[in-house]
Order: C-alpha cells, then sequence, then structure tokens
C-alpha cells in the first residue's frame, strides 16, 4: 500500500477523535451544532477516501449518506428546533470541562491499548482505524452521559454513530447491507428523536432531560 | 408432475416473515377499532401456524435467513406468545378506547407497531448474517419505542426517552461488536457476504482471530446484554414496563427480551467454537447472578405493580443467562425449560394485571386490595400466576429452577448458595406483595371488567402442564438444543 494513502487515511480518522474531544466542551449549542456537522463533514471525507483506496465505490454512497444527511439536513434542522425552544443559551453539563477532558483522554488511551493490541495480525490500516473508531464511540458515551440537554445527547449519540460508520467502513468489504442500515437507522433514529422533542417541547416547553426526572424511578 | 417437487413460491420461512409485515402496512391504513383488532389477531395466528409448520419442514439455509433447532424453539414461542397477547390485547385496548386514553388514530398506529415488531423478532431471530440480525433487532427496539411512549404522559414520556436513549447506546455497542466480529472472521473467510453469515462462521469458528474475538465478545454482551435487561444496564427496563400499554408489557418481557437473549447465545456459541478465545461462561454468570440478585432486593421498594414485575422479569432474565453461561447439558435444558416457562408465565402475569390496573383504575400497589373477592376470577389468576413465577411446585418454573440450581450444585456449589440466596429473596418480595394486592378488604372499584380470560389461562394451564409431566417429544428436543448450546 502507498505511504500516503495510509498517512491521508490516518490523519482523516484522527481528526474525527480530535473533532470529538472538541465536542465534549463546547458550552454553547449553536458552537456544538457547528462542531458536530464538521464532524460529520469529516467523517463523509474519510468513508470517501476509504472507497478510494480500497476500490470500493459502494462506500461513496455511505459518503454522500452521511454528508447530506448528518453535515447538512440534521444540524440545520436542529438548529430550528434550538431556535424555536429558546434554548440557544449555555449548556450546563454535569462534570466539570476539565475532568471531562481528562476522562475523554483516558477513554482514547484506552481504546488505543486495547484494539492494537487485539489486531497485531490486521493489516495496519483497518487497526489503527478501528482504535480511532472505538475512540469516537466511547467519547461519543461520555459526551451522552455528561450532557444533561436532550438535544446535546442526541448530537452525543450522533457522533457515537459517525465513529461506528469509521468502523464499518474501515472493515474492508463488509457488505454494504450494514452500512445502508446504518444511514437508514439514523434516519429512524433521527425522526423518532424528532418526535420526542416534539412532544417533550408541547408537554414541557423544556427539553432540558432534568425538568423530566421529577418522576424518579417510582410513581408516588 | 409430481408433488414432491412441487414448491411453492412462498415458503413457510418466509411467510413468518411476510405475514406481519403485510399486515402492518394493511393496519396502518385500516380505521377501526373492531375490524383492525381481528385483523391483528388473525395475523398473529396466521403467523404461528407458519412458524410451527417450520417443525415439520424447514427449508435449506440461505444467504440471509435461516431455521435450526435452536432459533425455531425461540420462533415457536414468540409467535405464540405474540398470538396470544393479540387475543388480550384485543380486549384490553377495547378499554382503553371506552375511558379515552387512547384515541383510534392512535390505535392504528397501536395495531401497526404490533406487527412491525413481531415482524423484526422473527427476523432477528431467522437472520442467518449478523449484519441483518443487528437490523432486525434495532428494528424492534425502535418499535417498542413508539409503543411505551403511546399515552403521552409525562411518564410515559420519560420512559420511551430512557428506553430510547439506553436502548439505542447498547445497539451501538453492539454493531460494534457485530463489525468486530467481522473483522476477525475475514482473514478466513474472505471479504464480503461469507463472513457474516451465520453457518459459515461457526463452521470456521475455530480459525477466527481470538484476540479480536474477545474484544468484540465484551461489547456485545454489554450491548445485547442492555437489551435482555441486564444489571447494570437494566435501568430502562422497569420504566418501560410500567409506562407503556400492558400487551406491550408482556410482549417486552415475553419475547423482545429472549430475542436479545438469542443474539447473545449465539454469540456465546461462536466464543465456545474457538477454543484460543476468553471462555464466554463467567462473563455471562456473573452478570446473570448479578441481576438476579440485585433484582432480588429491588422487588421489596416496589409501589407501582407493573414495575415489580418488571423486576421480576429482570431476576429471570438474570437466572436464564446464569444457566447458559453455565453451560453442560443439564444447566442448558434448565435455562431453555426456564426461558419458556418464564415467557408464559411473565405475560400470563401482565394479561392480569392489565385488566386489574383497569378495573381498579391504578397500578399503585398500595390501592389494590382483596383482588380474589372483588375480581375472583382475575384474583385467583393472578395467585397462580405469581406462585408459578415465585417457583413453587408443581408449576412448571419449579422444575427449571430445581434443574438449575440442582446443576450448579453438583459443580459450583458456592455459586449455588448465592443462586439460591437470591431466589429466595425474590421469592419473599413477591409472597409479601401477593399477600397484600389478593387477600384481605377490598378496596377500589368492584365493578366487574370486561376481561378476556381464555390467553391468562391457556398460558397457566401450559405452565401447571409442564410441571406436572413434560412431554417425551418436548424433552427429546429440548435435550438436542441443549446438547448444541455445548
Amino acid at each position: 500500500m502507498n505511504g500516503a494513502w495510509f498517512d491521508i487515511a490516518h490523519m482523516l480518522a484522527g481528526g474525527l477523535v480530535l473533532l470529538s474531544l472538541m465536542l465534549l466542551y463546547q458550552d454553547r449549542m449553536f458552537a456544538l451544532l457547528n462542531v458536530f456537522a464538521l464532524h460529520a463533514v469529516l467523517l463523509s471525507a474519510s468513508v470517501a477516501w476509504q472507497a478510494q483506496i480500497q476500490g470500493a465505490p459502494h462506500l461513496y454512497i455511505t459518503a454522500l449518506i452521511a454528508l447530506a444527511l448528518k453535515a447538512v439536513v440534521i444540524p440545520v434542522a436542529l438548529r430550528r428546533i434550538v431556535v424555536r425552544l429558546g434554548i440557544h443559551r449555555t449548556i450546563e453539563t454535569v462534570v466539570g470541562i476539565g475532568p471531562t477532558m481528562l476522562a475523554g483522554m483516558g477513554l482514547v488511551a484506552l481504546s488505543m491499548v486495547v484494539m492494537l493490541k487485539a489486531t497485531a495480525q490486521a493489516d495496519p490500516l483497518a487497526r489503527e482505524d478501528l482504535a480511532f473508531a472505538l475512540s469516537v464511540v466511547l467519547l461519543g458515551l461520555l459526551m451522552m452521559v455528561t450532557r444533561r440537554n436532550a438535544v446535546s445527547q442526541v448530537i452525543g449519540f450522533m457522533s457515537l454513530e459517525n465513529g461506528l460508520i469509521l468502523a464499518a467502513t474501515g472493515a474492508k468489504g463488509m457488505p454494504l447491507v450494514v452500512e445502508i442500515s446504518i444511514a437508514f437507522s439514523v434516519l429512524i433514529a433521527f425522526i423518532v428523536i424528532g418526535v420526542f422533542l416534539f412532544r417533550i417541547r408541547e408537554r414541557f416547553d423544556s427539553v432540558d432531560v432534568s425538568a423530566l426526572d421529577a418522576f424518579r424511578g417510582e410513581r408516588r | 408432475m409430481n408433488l414432491s417437487s412441487f414448491h411453492p413460491a412462498l415458503d413457510a420461512l418466509d411467510a413468518v416473515l411476510v405475514i406481519p409485515a403485510v399486515a402492518a402496512l394493511v393496519l396502518v391504513l385500516l380505521p377501526g377499532y373492531w375490524l383492525s383488532a381481528r385483523l391483528n389477531v388473525l395475523t398473529s395466528l396466521a403467523t404461528l401456524l407458519a412458524a410451527l409448520s417450520l417443525l415439520v419442514e424447514r427449508p435449506a439455509p440461505g444467504p440471509y435467513l435461516f431455521v435450526d433447532d435452536l432459533n425455531i424453539t425461540f420462533v415457536v414461542l414468540a409467535t405464540f406468545v405474540g398470538f396470544t397477547t393479540s387475543a388480550f390485547s384485543a380486549s384490553y385496548i377495547g378499554h382503553e378506547l371506552e375511558i379515552g386514553r387512547l384515541t383510534p388514530r392512535y390505535l392504528r398506529f397501536y395495531h401497526a407497531m404490533y406487527q412491525t415488531l413481531m415482524f423484526a423478532m422473527n427476523l432477528g431471530l431467522l437472520a442467518n448474517n449478523i449484519g441483518l440480525m443487528w437490523v432486525a433487532i434495532e428494528l424492534a427496539t425502535l418499535t417498542t419505542v413508539l409503543m411505551v411512549g403511546i399515552y403521552r404522559t409525562h411518564e410515559a414520556i420519560e420512559a420511551a426517552w430512557k428506553y430510547f436513549i439506553l436502548g439505542s447506546v447498547g445497539i451501538a455497542l453492539a454493531l460494534f461488536g457485530t463489525i468486530l466480529v467481522y473483522m476477525a472472521a475475514r482473514p478466513v473467510l474472505g471479504e464480503g457476504q461469507d463472513a457474516m453469515v451465520w453457518t459459515t462462521l461457526i463452521e470456521k469458528a475455530g480459525g477466527l482471530a481470538p484476540e479480536l474475538l474477545n474484544v468484540a465478545f465484551v461489547f456485545l454482551m454489554l450491548g445485547y446484554g442492555t437489551k435482555v435487561g441486564l444489571a447494570p444496564l437494566h435501568a430502562w427496563l422497569p420504566d418501560a414496563h410500567a409506562e407503556g400499554p400492558t400487551p406491550i408489557s408482556a410482549v417486552l418481557s415475553g419475547l423482545l427480551l429472549n430475542v436479545a437473549l438469542y443474539a447473545l447465545l449465539r454469540f456465546k456459541l461462536l466464543m465456545a467454537g474457538n477454543p484460543a478465545a476468553v471462555a464466554p461462561g463467567p462473563l455471562m454468570v456473573s452478570m446473570g447472578l448479578l441481576s438476579l440478585i440485585f433484582a432480588g432486593f429491588m422487588l421489596y421498594r416496589r409501589r407501582d405493580i407493573k414495575r415489580m414485575f418488571a423486576y421480576s422479569s429482570i431476576e429471570h432474565m438474570g437466572l436464564i443467562t446464569f444457566a447458559f453461561g453455565m453451560g453442560g447439558p443439564l444447566a442448558n435444558f434448565g435455562g431453555l425449560l426456564h426461558m419458556t416457562m418464564h415467557s408464559l408465565t411473565k405475560s400470563a402475569i401482565f394479561f392480569a394485571v392489565g385488566h386489574i390496573a383497569q378495573a381498579k383504575g391504578t397500578q399503585r400497589i398500595a390501592e389494590i386490595r382483596g383482588l380474589t373477592e372483588s375480581h375472583p376470577v382475575l384474583g385467583w389468576g393472578l395467585v397462580v400466576g405469581v406462585v408459578a413465577i415465585a417457583g413453587l411446585p408443581p408449576l412448571g418454573i419449579f422444575m427449571s429452577e430445581f434443574l438449575i440450581v440442582s446443576s450448579t450444585f453438583a459443580r459450583a456449589p458456592l455459586l449455588a448458595i448465592l443462586l439460591v440466596f437470591g431466589l429466595l429473596i425474590a421469592f419473599g418480595a413477591l409472597m409479601l406483595r401477593l399477600n397484600e394486592v389478593a387477600f384481605g378488604e377490598p378496596t377500589g372499584s368492584t365493578a366487574p371488567v370486561k376481561a378476556s380470560y381464555v390467553p391468562l389461562f391457556a398460558h397457566l394451564a401450559l405452565v401447571l402442564a409442564a410441571g406436572i409431566y413434560l412431554p417425551g417429544p418436548l424433552v427429546a428436543w429440548f435435550q438436542a438444543v441443549a446438547r448444541l448450546l455445548g
């Protein structure tokens, strides 16, 4: 394999991890949405690059879906929701930014250690792609845990799914079924979330999940 | 033309999937409660018949779908409980419509979703491709999320949101595990389709990259384990059971948890087929035991009757996971039997509880008293159901629990002590609550309720019959599956 090809794939995947870390500390809604859109753009570039070097043209479809849906449609729609709900102020984070970032770095280190060790025989491109993908997945999880706002939890979930797509495209020759299904699932998930956000707003005029927590596990 | 060479365009395997899928489309368009409820029942019956015909003649495995001894057991159980629940649902939903909790518009949606869920579960069970199986389980999750939120109350929306977030995270982790399995299989099976097909994967299990498989199993265990409702990933389960319509609680407990467990079992088989990989048993044993004991304690603090039985489901899924984790012919047999008995009993309990909550207008345990006096048939039905689920003889769950406990005592006495401890804790809690709810001075409304008793007592009769006498062919059948499970 050509050295430069490898380096570019590496850079794109590494960029996704970096953007995931940036998502962790965005404390304004619009900034968060912008970083997420950038995340999706980078994902689509990474997928397109994989399509190129693997000679797998069907991956371009996945790249295109990621670009259209996650970089354009969803951020625009979420921006509208945010404006309509009037929550474009700061986001509360449950844990402070410092500890969150430290935890994020720990997770990246963990996924490097785990994946590089487990994939010793696999080809180097797939190995590092998987390690990066796992980092993105874990950082997405971390974001979902540390945010209370429903919109930012949704963004955390979608960044997590970006990590999954990175992993799926890095696995050379994985059948198209899965990629299409991921794209579909994002769409469905988004519709579901949209419905829920709408209902939540309708009932409480708030998308802060903690407002829902009044009901704590047990009806009294 | 020779009759034996005649192959219909649509075999029974396709029918199990096509019938609910087509019915879902029709039910979207069909207005009116009377017609759609009946169509729902009929469709479920047709699916059950198609599934039963698979017992007699099964088609050869294809790249996407296949039938073997293991998944046919799950499919028959799923379609049977799906059918009886649809019959229960018809009368339950009629009442909800009368009191205005559901509007006709939502009802159309409800029935369409019910069949979509059946389709997704059958697809998940019959899939021969780990990617397809994942897609099906995701579809099942999304449909149940929508059904849990259908009442649109404060609590229902929170329950659905919690379920959605936890369920999606679980499903995402499971997908990562699925990708890793593909990566592990690629060097042996080559790129593309083959490396995701069960039948080829299991054939070549010994050649898969063991380190990758280990990591994959951790993700699969956490991912599908969330859907099974294993502690500490169970948080969505009680809310989803308590706030959705009761037929959905019955389907969730009786079927969807089993489907996720089935996925877990498949990957366990894959791990077991690879001598260099970590043994999957201990992880399953410890998570199962943790769920069992945790849920046993949590049962004491429940004030909501549906929530209490949801915790009981966590307890039993823990026990089943424990049994399959232990492995061996006897424990696997016990696990299979327990799974079947739990599905039948728990859905029967939810049938009773659904009508009881309608009769009393509340789900709070403190406001339900003296059921055996105010509603004798429902009350005694609940008593029998709870006695069964608590594991008293002569009902079926006693037998399966006895098998699991005794096989554990023979092999790991220390674990068996913990197991018995957990079972006793849960037993105490259930008996305590049952005494309050079923006996004493009746409170609340004593007006009779229009209920469908047939599904409830059909399930209980089956559980009782299994406890007294297991027919030979069934035993042989389960033994074969238990051997398959290793």
